[in-house]
């Protein structure tokens, strides 16, 4: 059942709640703290488990990446390839690393798959771009990560 | 070229720029107005505070395409948009912008015609404003359109009868039509308060004429909370939904410039008009007497500013009201004009007729 409000007369004329609202809006017009973000100068903190762009982590300018090939075992959108190859001193490590960023839909499994501590996805979220890109490995090794 | 005819020339140049100008700054006030009630802050790139952002915003307007809509009625599609502009600007013809000024034998007053059936003019030619409203629903050839402009005309119609009644009363109380003379009669003092004067202002004399007029222009003007032809949630846009870039900038602009018609009726009908606000004679003394320029001179211009000080108050006010109020629904709007309003508005005739013959007033 609907509570039944009875306003009494002086409700009833509006007048003095108009006049009320009014003060309401004034004082969120003069007073009230803005909460918008100015975007480029500002930009909003987000948590450290934030999944953003990729980076692959380097030691020494070595890339961990063993190309073990569970990251793209675990991919559900399968956007990561790898071609597995040699070193010299017969390490195992990816000669190609890419990453189909359309079809990443940043569920991070590859990041919590990786035994190397290799993939990471980063904070950064401003991934907009004018053609469809391909992340290479070039790109993925540069370390604009925040994530130790 | 007399000087009476070059007189007349400036005093049309100076309303018809002056209303052309209200157009961004409106449009910047709303926009930033409703941002900061919003808590938020507004276009404020472009220029200082986003003030170029109103002209960024007509820029677009008018390098838009003009495309017309193939079902549409062509004729009555293309001239809509000024049956709605036009009016809007001649309304402004009868309203003083200041006081009348005698120098070297020659009048000058501030007012572009001075008729003697002033504000029935206005009223007169803000009801025609309707008609473009319905050209448009109607020649848009959609639903929405027509709906809305349905609305508008059952709406304007309701509310011009309270917007007559309520200013019958000070007519009656100041014997005159002339919008000229009722501002000139309010400079009178109505009663002495520890040695301020109070002004015989309409809204002094008249408060509850004041509020009828206020709330049936409201109605009048299509603003909110009596936005009924454009209401958003429902008829997406009401009777402009077909128009595009110039075409809807022309509806826009007749909205801002009803506002400032309205605005300045009110200031002129129950705030004094050309009245200097209280405080500025001492400052018109000082000027006058700071620069050596003849004291009329300074008044006059003094009585524009506070003109357009008062104007500007309730522009303002229509902007607040809009982001304080929501809309009301179609049957609440007849029924507070129909057996709230207007009852009012003959309580009100009545009551004041009875004070004049009385002798109160």
């Amino acid at each position: 059942m609907l509570a039944q409000r009875k306003p009494g007369i002086l409700n009833r004329f509006y007048l003095i709640e108009i006049v009320r609202g009014l003060w309401i809006t004034l004082r969120n017009f003069l007073f009230h703290e803005k909460v918008t973000l100015q975007f480029p100068e500002q930009r909003r903190d987000y948590s450290p488990r934030y999944r953003g762009q990729h980076y692959i982590k380097t030691v020494n300018e070595v890339e961990n990446c063993t190309a073990c090939m569970l990251c793209p075992t675990v991919c559900p959108a399968e956007c990561i390839h790898i071609v597995a190859g040699e070193r010299e001193d017969k390490e195992k490590y990816p000669i190609k690393f890419e990453i189909d960023i359309l079809r990443c839909c940043f569920c991070g499994m590859c990041e919590e798959a990786c035994p190397k501590d290799a993939i990471k996805l980063s904070n950064i979220y401003e991934m907009s771009q004018e053609h469809r890109e391909v992340y290479t490995k070039d790109f993925l090794l540069e370390q604009r990560g925040n994530k130790k | 070229m007399t000087p009476e005819i070059s007189f007349m020339l400036i005093k049309v140049a100076i309303v018809l720029t002056g209303l052309l100008a209200v157009v961004p700054i409106m449009l910047f006030v709303e926009r930033r107005g409703s941002a900061l009630i919003q808590n938020r802050l507004g276009p404020n790139r472009m220029g200082p505070f986003g003030m170029f952002q109103a002209a960024c915003d007509v820029l677009k307007f008018i390098f838009k395409e003009d495309s017309t809509p193939t079902h549409v009625n062509k004729f009555y599609y293309t001239i809509a948009p000024w049956l709605v502009v036009i009016p809007a600007f001649m309304t402004f013809a009868v309203i003083p912008f200041a006081g009348s000024l005698s120098m070297d034998g020659n009048h000058f007053n501030f007012q572009v015609a001075n008729l003697d059936v002033g504000v029935l003019y206005c009223f007169a030619i803000a009801s025609l404003g309707v008609y473009g409203i319905i050209m448009a629903g109607w020649a848009s050839n959609n639903k929405y359109s027509l709906l809305g402009s349905l609305r508008s005309s059952a709406q304007m119609i309701s509310y011009e009868l309270t917007l007559g009644l309520s200013i019958v009363g000070l007519m009656m109380i100041f014997q005159s039509v002339r919008l000229g003379d009722i501002a000139a009669a309010q400079g009178e003092t109505l009663f002495t308060v520890a040695g301020f004067n109070v002004p015989k202002w309409g809204i002094f004399i008249q408060p509850v004429g004041f509020l009828l007029f206020l709330i049936s222009v409201f109605a009048e003007t299509n603003r909110l909370p009596f936005d009924l032809p454009e209401g958003e949630s429902e008829l997406i846009a009401g009777y402009h939904l077909e128009y595009g870039s110039m075409k809807f900038a022309l509806f826009m602009m007749g909205e801002f410039i009803n506002m400032s018609v309205a605005s300045a009726l009110i200031a002129t009908l129950f705030f004094g008009g050309w009245q200097l606000l209280p405080g500025l004679a001492w400052v018109v003394q000082q000027v006058a007497n700071i620069t050596q320029v003849d004291v009329l001179l300074v008044t006059v211009l003094f009585q524009g500013v506070s003109f357009v000080i008062k104007v500007a108050f309730f522009m303002w006010f229509f902007v607040w009201v809009r982001w304080t109020l929501p809309r009301f629904r179609f049957d609440q709007l007849m029924n507070l004009g129909w057996k709230v309003l207007f009852p009012l508005g003959l309580v009100n005739l009545f009551v004041t007729g009875i004070l004049i013959y009385k002798g109160v007033l």
